[in-house]
């Protein structure tokens, strides 16, 4: 039947696997801005997450200012602030709120969720499964120019005279569902809301062509078993999001309805003013229940590409296959299954069954069993390598480190007996602030180190990527290390100051050490981005394969051009992670290289795959 | 030519398994439209167990609709077989009665409402009434959504261009739309 439809001339049997693409140039519009090939996308999406991570480290330590220096005065910011300054020269309460809550929502979404996955998912599932581009190049497009949107919308935001949204990042209603409630429930939330459905729009176009491309368009002989697992991460990752952001999308729009139309699904009881709101019936749980079913998968998705790409650096650079490849692949699997049902460990303290509570703190639990299997496994994978410490393998040995030391505080937070004092406080800031804002932090840096040489064909300085490191990595433990005294002493996190309790002040020291490492982390990125954009232009030319990696982005040319593979596309013979093979030549032998090629270094099982033919038929 | 020459080495390495990635990404896209609404009928049933909630009655003209989407179903499969019979008039017949069909799903669900609001259940008031708006209001959006691929479809079949994958596609939706539908109409009326 379909070869009669097929033979017909008007029906377009359309095959876009094996088409060859034409090696055709744009105008400047269709190269660099609307341009639908993924690795301008995948540095489209970097650049503008690099811009947003901008902001969102100022806007930090704008209030770190605030906490550190709560006398300070800060006329000298006038000029940026303007309005949002008491004549005394203190930050405005109100627009400290709103800094918390900006900074979270950018640093959560907008970097660690576009400017992470968009960058690498976008750059490097074509080039390591050995596609052409991605399956739709135009919903790819499509993807960036709604994040684009959805980033202008946040940044309006930010200018709005009431200011933008205030009410936390998880925008709980009743506070963000009422506009009387504070300034930034106003327009503030309701261009949030705006943003954030553009993001998920953005976010699911992408997830979809992720995953059509890596279950898709792989090249011949790559088979699932010989995935990179920056591959693997990113494509789990990419599940993760197609089943989460719905939700949260589902979220949202009952929250609009209620803003804007007058439901009552989150409002119910509520006086203002001595005067009671006609809204009955709704519950603010049922929102977080919705919030966290996707708040906690959103954590998977910050983290698993920056495990992914941490693999992938810390085999190459330590000159080893990676331990327990398979082991690395289940456990993200399993991350992948568990962060769909522990949700309600945030919500301990919302007066939830006690029995409830004992569930999602047992599996809760259970996720340190695939994140020790993980750490284990990076850790005999440094064992007895030859370890070269170039800056990206430092930010990846550094995610290791900020995912342990994070991670063990996970334990006593995923506990809803200690949560209950541990709630809402410093401690929580601090474990999620190592566990994935850092971790994720370091494992996109340590992606733009290691790839920047494919990006953009020059090598980035190494002297500066090290003084970066040190500055940001002793600066992060700077900063956040302390704060977990200070939450266990039971400082709520959001407040606008404690120096109205007498309880509170013996930690004022403490709060100035984190200010200023805060802010000598933040000027420490400035050596990045100099290194970063100076290095686009002037850096040296960078050598096809610089770091001898065996994977296939290292078989293209030094500046891949559309399509990304002048010839064929090469054929897959081997996984990934053949680093010093006992009897090979070199300390590495590319994805690319049949068996056939290697006979000094093949193991029993891998000469079975190489027939020896007589004409056609086999011996 | 001497012997030796025609031995060769080969390593055969497999094509991994491939669907084509337009119709694999529509089932991504599906899967999420059905974890939006898993989200607001878990949501619907998580605030219905907490009590101070109104029961209401779905309207005749959702089982009607019922019927209509169902029909619809079988037409737009009609659509595939006649393309791929190459029956094309049949095929243009076929889609044209399936966008009627649609049209007059969303209008027999605009009835409905209208009958819900004359049985005073409203967007506004008690939860219940809420989710039953939003529910089928945002699956009547996804039925948009479908009309719209079909008139694209339509589009090219009046310029005598059958695209069998299109069409497939197209058919995979709309039949995943009538099918949610179906859930939707299940549920909304055991769980009231």
């Amino acid at each position: 039947m379909a070869i009669h439809v097929e033979s017909h001339s008007a029906v377009h049997a359309h095959d876009d696997h094996g088409h060859e693409h034409e090696h055709h140039h744009g105008n400047f519009w269709t190269t660099y801005i609307f341009s639908e090939d993924h690795k301008v996308i995948a540095k489209q999406f970097l650049i503008t997450g690099m811009i947003w991570a901008l902001i969102g480290g100022v806007l930090s330590v704008l209030f770190r200012l605030q906490l550190g220096f709560p006398e300070a005065n800060l006329s000298w910011l006038k000029p940026v602030l303007g309005g949002w300054l008491t004549p005394e020269g203190k930050i405005d309460p109100e627009f400290y709120l709103a800094l918390v809550t900006m900074h979270g929502t950018i640093m959560v979404f907008f970097v660690l969720t576009a400017g992470l996955s968009g960058t690498f998912s976008n750059f490097l599932i074509p080039l390591q499964v050995g596609a052409r581009d991605m399956a739709s190049g135009f919903m790819n497009m499509l993807s960036y120019w709604f994040f684009f949107l959805s980033s202008c919308v946040m940044f309006v935001s930010l200018f709005i005279s009431t200011g933008p949204a205030a009410g936390g990042w998880v925008i709980y209603p009743p506070l963000s569902a009422l506009p009387q409630a504070i300034p930034g429930s106003g327009l503030g939330m309701t261009l949030w809301l705006v943003s954030m459905a553009l993001f998920i729009v953005s976010s699911l176009l992408g997830s979809i062509n992720y995953i059509t491309t890596v279950i898709n368009l792989r090249t011949v002989g790559m088979s699932f078993t010989k995935l990179p697992l920056t591959i693997w991460a990113f494509f789990l990752t990419a599940i993760i999001g197609i089943l989460s952001f719905p939700v949260l999308f589902a979220a949202a729009l009952l929250l609009i309805f209620d803003r804007s139309f007058g439901t009552s699904f989150y409002l119910s009881d509520i006086y203002i003013g001595g005067e009671a709101l006609p809204n009955q019936g709704g519950s603010p749980i049922l929102f977080q229940h919705l919030f966290w079913f996707l708040g906690h998968p959103e954590v998977y998705i910050v983290l698993l590409p920056a495990l992914g790409i941490t693999s992938e650096i810390i085999a190459t650079n330590s000159r080893k296959p990676i331990f327990g490849y398979k082991a690395m692949v289940g456990s993200m699997l399993f991350i992948a299954i568990l962060s769909f049902v522990v949700w309600a460990h945030h919500m301990f303290v919302t007066g939830m069954n006690p029995f409830l509570g004992s569930i999602f703190t047992l599996l809760t639990l259970i996720i340190a069993v695939p994140s020790a299997v993980k750490i284990f496994n990076y850790v005999t994978t440094l064992w007895k390598g030859n370890i070269r410490f170039t800056p990206a393998m430092l930010f990846s040995i550094g995610l290791v480190s900020f995912f342990l030391t994070g991670g063990i505080t996970g334990i006593f937070l995923g506990n809803s007996a200690v949560d209950i004092q541990l709630h809402d406080t410093y401690f929580v800031v601090a474990h999620f602030h190592l566990v994935m804002g850092s971790a994720s932090f370091f494992g996109m840096m340590a992606g733009v180190y290691h790839w920047f040489p494919k990006m953009f064909g020059r090598m980035m300085d190494e002297k500066l990527g090290y003084l970066h490191f040190w500055l940001t990595f002793v600066g992060v433990y700077l900063v956040f290390f302390p704060m977990h005294y200070i939450g266990i002493a039971g400082f709520p996190r959001r407040y606008y100051t404690w120096t109205a309790f007498e309880t509170f002040s013996g930690f004022a020291d403490l709060n100035m050490l984190v200010s200023i490492a805060a802010i000598v982390t933040l000027s420490a990125q400035f050596i990045f981005l100099f290194n970063f954009i100076y290095n686009i232009f002037r850096g040296k030319l960078a050598p096809t394969n610089p770091w001898n990696s065996t994977t296939l982005e290292w078989t293209t040319p030094r500046l891949p051009g559309h399509g990304n593979w002048p010839g064929e596309i090469p054929t897959v013979y081997r996984w990934p992670y053949d680093y010093s093979k006992p009897g090979a030549k070199e300390d590495f032998i590319p994805q690319h290289i049949p068996y056939s090629e290697t006979p000094e270094s093949n193991l029993p099982h891998e000469n079975d795959q190489i027939k020896l033919q007589f004409g056609d038929k086999p011996l | 030519m001497s012997e030796a020459v025609d031995f060769k080495i080969v390593e055969e390495p497999k094509r991994p398994l491939a669907m084509h990635p337009k119709k694999f990404g529509l089932w991504l896209f599906m899967a999420s439209v059905f974890i939006l609404f898993m989200a607001f009928t878990s949501a619907y049933i998580v605030r219905r167990a907490e009590g101070n909630w109104q029961i209401f009655e779905l309207p005749a003209l959702f089982t009607y609709s019922t019927i209509v989407i169902l029909l619809s179903s079988v037409t737009m499969q009609w659509t595939y077989f006649a393309v791929k019979r190459n029956q094309r008039a049949n095929a243009k017949n076929m889609i044209v009665l399936t966008s009627v069909a649609g049209v007059i799903f969303l209008a027999l669900q605009w009835m409905g409402w209208g009958s819900l609001i004359e049985s005073s259940i409203h967007l506004v008031g008690n939860p219940s009434g809420s989710f039953l708006y939003i529910i089928t209001g945002l699956h009547a959006a996804h039925i948009i959504s479908a009309i719209v691929f079909l008139l694209v479809v339509l589009a090219n079949a009046l310029r005598n261009r059958f695209n069998l994958n299109q069409i497939e596609m197209c058919t995979t939706y709309w039949h995943f739309l009538g099918v949610l539908w179906l859930y939707l109409f299940v549920f909304l009326t055991l769980l009231r």
